[in-house]
């Protein structure tokens, strides 16, 4: 990439490396499945509004209707309020895609901040900042979240909250070590002899440099994200209900899972699907972008 | 070495000092009043008020987090709101059965995900290392607390060939330890693999194959012991990944461990009893981890080497 800035055709260069990354994705045929599995899941959360109702589809109860095995009407079934799974499952996804997509944007931004900073300028700032992630890291992840939801409760906001917390530290750590390695190439040294500011040598230099790792980071990430929101809602510290988050549907669809296993099987496939396209499309890219790394 | 020990021992303390700032700024946040917490709620407001002046909540938050840790570093952590009894027996009464399941997760995870790893590098591309590399992905996207469900469906509900809750017996630790290590296991076998891999492709490897050695001896006599260092650390980072998964495990199983002890207090605002038990997993995980980095240097003799060449040159500097 930084090749690319001296040629005279630079972005050319630029845009065939991307290509390159793609073309190596585009055979590794296990990353492409978790492409087109993940491709459906955002397909189908994006048309949920379409024909789906959240008010009188998703959370209205219709006790009539309760526990109603897979049907030809109810594909998946009905819960024990009567809810058409189906019409949750597809509401779920939205749930899970937005947490998981905020909590990774706000942790890689705010982590990458930190990361870029504390390597760039090294010495006693690095050395706060990361003494500080340190504290964060010693957590396991799940009980940082744990405390910081039951301080400010259940509910789609702090979840969101209390997961970027938690991830904050991993970023700012990945972020870091690549601004180290590169903060003494000849390009930084170049800029910086033409006086460019410290901020834009940041931004411009290094950050389009150090970006491959950030990227598998964040989608291996979402996926553990994903899992981890779909945990805390389950023990009742997370999406509440009548929202219909995975988790938390696994949660209500404990009573009932002795005469209705579809109930329980459902959620968790679906919970397994969207981090396994994620943990195979994060595979994917490490290995695309990295071609040495690969077995 | 001891040196060392002692070094890292004590920057843990600045670390837990933090975690306990952290979460008694969180809990600050939370709304609900310890004292009307403790009294219930047909105390009058007389009584909660009193309670309050007692126990110096209506103290400055600085002066009351300082009180917490003077105490604390004389051995007392308070007493639980919910049960007037001290934290730290509360916490030694729960952990010993956390410590159960994870210990037997591990031993899970490294027994069955080391020697599948080592199989699937070495034959890479067979029949075995596919189905080792798709049950490795499988794993580590199932949902630990789903599979624990799966588990207790099939085992307990459908077959009963296990209890599905409590801890009474070793038979109650089955499921939850084997829903705890799916994940860490799935790690293990990815990394053994890949570092496995790795290692096999050097030169020396080859030396050995080409002076006749069985491919035996090549993979356990010069191969694994290289390959087996990285996936000791993380066996060690799992450990705290270990502590996270039991607060949802011991949910699913109904067993009365440290997570439970956490999730209850967290729902509970008992602040006393949050922060010691979190701060005791800290600990914990610090712990390990010091330990995981100490037989590092004992496993790899090029790591003990540079640390005794460094010790030496200190000693004849000073």
């Amino acid at each position: 990439m930084t090749e690319g800035k001296r040629l005279p055709q630079g972005k050319v260069k630029k845009r065939s490396q991307l290509k390159e990354i793609w073309l190596r994705f585009r055979k590794n045929k296990l990353a492409m499945f978790g492409l087109i599995l993940f491709l459906a899941l955002v397909l189908m959360a994006l048309s949920a509004g379409f024909f789906l109702d959240y008010d009188t589809d998703v959370v209205k109860m219709n006790m009539k209707d309760r526990l109603l095995s897979p049907n030809a009407q109810h594909w998946f079934g009905t819960d024990h309020y009567g809810r058409d799974v189906l019409a949750r499952i597809v509401w779920g996804s939205r749930i899970s895609l937005v947490v998981g997509l905020y909590t990774v944007g706000i942790a890689m931004t705010v982590g990458g901040a930190i990361g870029a900073v504390s390597g760039y300028f090294g010495g006693t700032v690095d050395m706060v900042l990361m003494r500080i992630m340190d504290i964060f890291l010693a957590l396991p992840g799940t009980i940082l979240a744990v405390a910081i939801v039951g301080a400010l409760g259940p509910g789609l906001f702090n979840v969101l909250l209390a997961m970027s917390m938690c991830r904050i530290p991993q970023f700012a750590r990945i972020v870091r070590s690549s601004v180290i390695s590169l903060r003494g190439q000849e390009f930084v040294e170049a800029a910086k002899a033409c006086g460019t500011k410290n901020s834009r040598i940041i931004m411009r230099h290094i950050m389009p440099n150090a970006i491959g790792p950030l990227v598998v980071q964040a989608t291996l990430n979402m996926a553990t994200t994903i899992l981890g929101v779909a945990g805390l809602s389950f023990i009742g510290l997370g999406i509440e209900p009548p929202m219909p988050e995975w988790g938390s549907m696994l949660s209500e669809a404990r009573d009932q899972m002795w005469y209705h296993p579809y109930l329980m099987w459902i959620p968790g496939i679906f919970i397994m699907l969207a981090v396994l396209s994620l943990n195979l499309i994060g595979d994917g890219l490490r290995d695309a972008l990295d071609p040495r790394m690969k077995n | 070495m001891l040196k060392y020990i002692g070094k890292r021992v004590l920057l843990m303390i600045p670390v837990v000092l933090g975690i306990s700032f952290i979460l008694f700024t969180i809990m600050e946040f939370s709304p609900g009043d310890p004292a009307r917490i403790i009294l219930g709620d047909y105390a009058t407001q007389e009584q909660v008020d009193e309670l309050r002046e007692e126990m110096g909540l209506n103290d400055a938050f600085l002066v009351r987090y300082g009180r917490y840790v003077l105490n604390a570093a004389q051995g007392d952590f308070g007493k639980s709101y919910r049960s007037n009894s001290p934290v730290v027996g509360e916490i030694a009464a729960r952990f010993p059965v956390t410590l159960k399941i994870s210990l037997m997760a591990i031993m899970i995870a490294v027994l069955i995900g080391i020697p599948v790893g080592i199989i699937s590098a070495v034959k890479q591309y067979s029949f075995a290392d596919i189905l080792s590399t798709m049950a490795a992905l499988l794993f580590t996207s199932i949902p630990a607390f789903w599979l624990g469900l799966l588990l207790i469906m099939f085992l307990s509900v459908q077959h009963h060939i296990l209890p599905s809750v409590g801890s009474d017996t070793w038979k109650h630790l089955i499921m939850p330890s084997l829903s705890l290590a799916a994940a860490q296991m799935a790690t293990i076998i990815r990394m053994t693999r890949s570092t496995m891999l790795e290692v096999i492709r050097q030169d020396y490897i080859r030396t050995a194959k080409a002076k006749g050695a069985s491919s035996r001896r090549v993979v356990f006599h010069h191969a694994i012991k290289n390959a087996l260092l990285p996936v000791i650390t993380t066996v060690g980072l799992s450990v705290s990944n270990l502590l996270g998964g039991a607060l949802i495990i011991e949910n699913v199983f109904g067993i009365s461990g440290l997570g439970t002890v956490m999730v209850n207090s967290v729902k509970s605002k008992d602040t006393p009893l949050l922060l010691g038990s979190v701060m005791f997993a800290a600990v914990v995980a610090g712990f390990v981890n010091l330990g995981v980095d100490v037989l590092y240097t004992y496993v790899d003799p090029r790591i003990k080497a540079q640390f005794v060449k460094k010790t030496k040159r200190q000693g004849a500097g000073t």
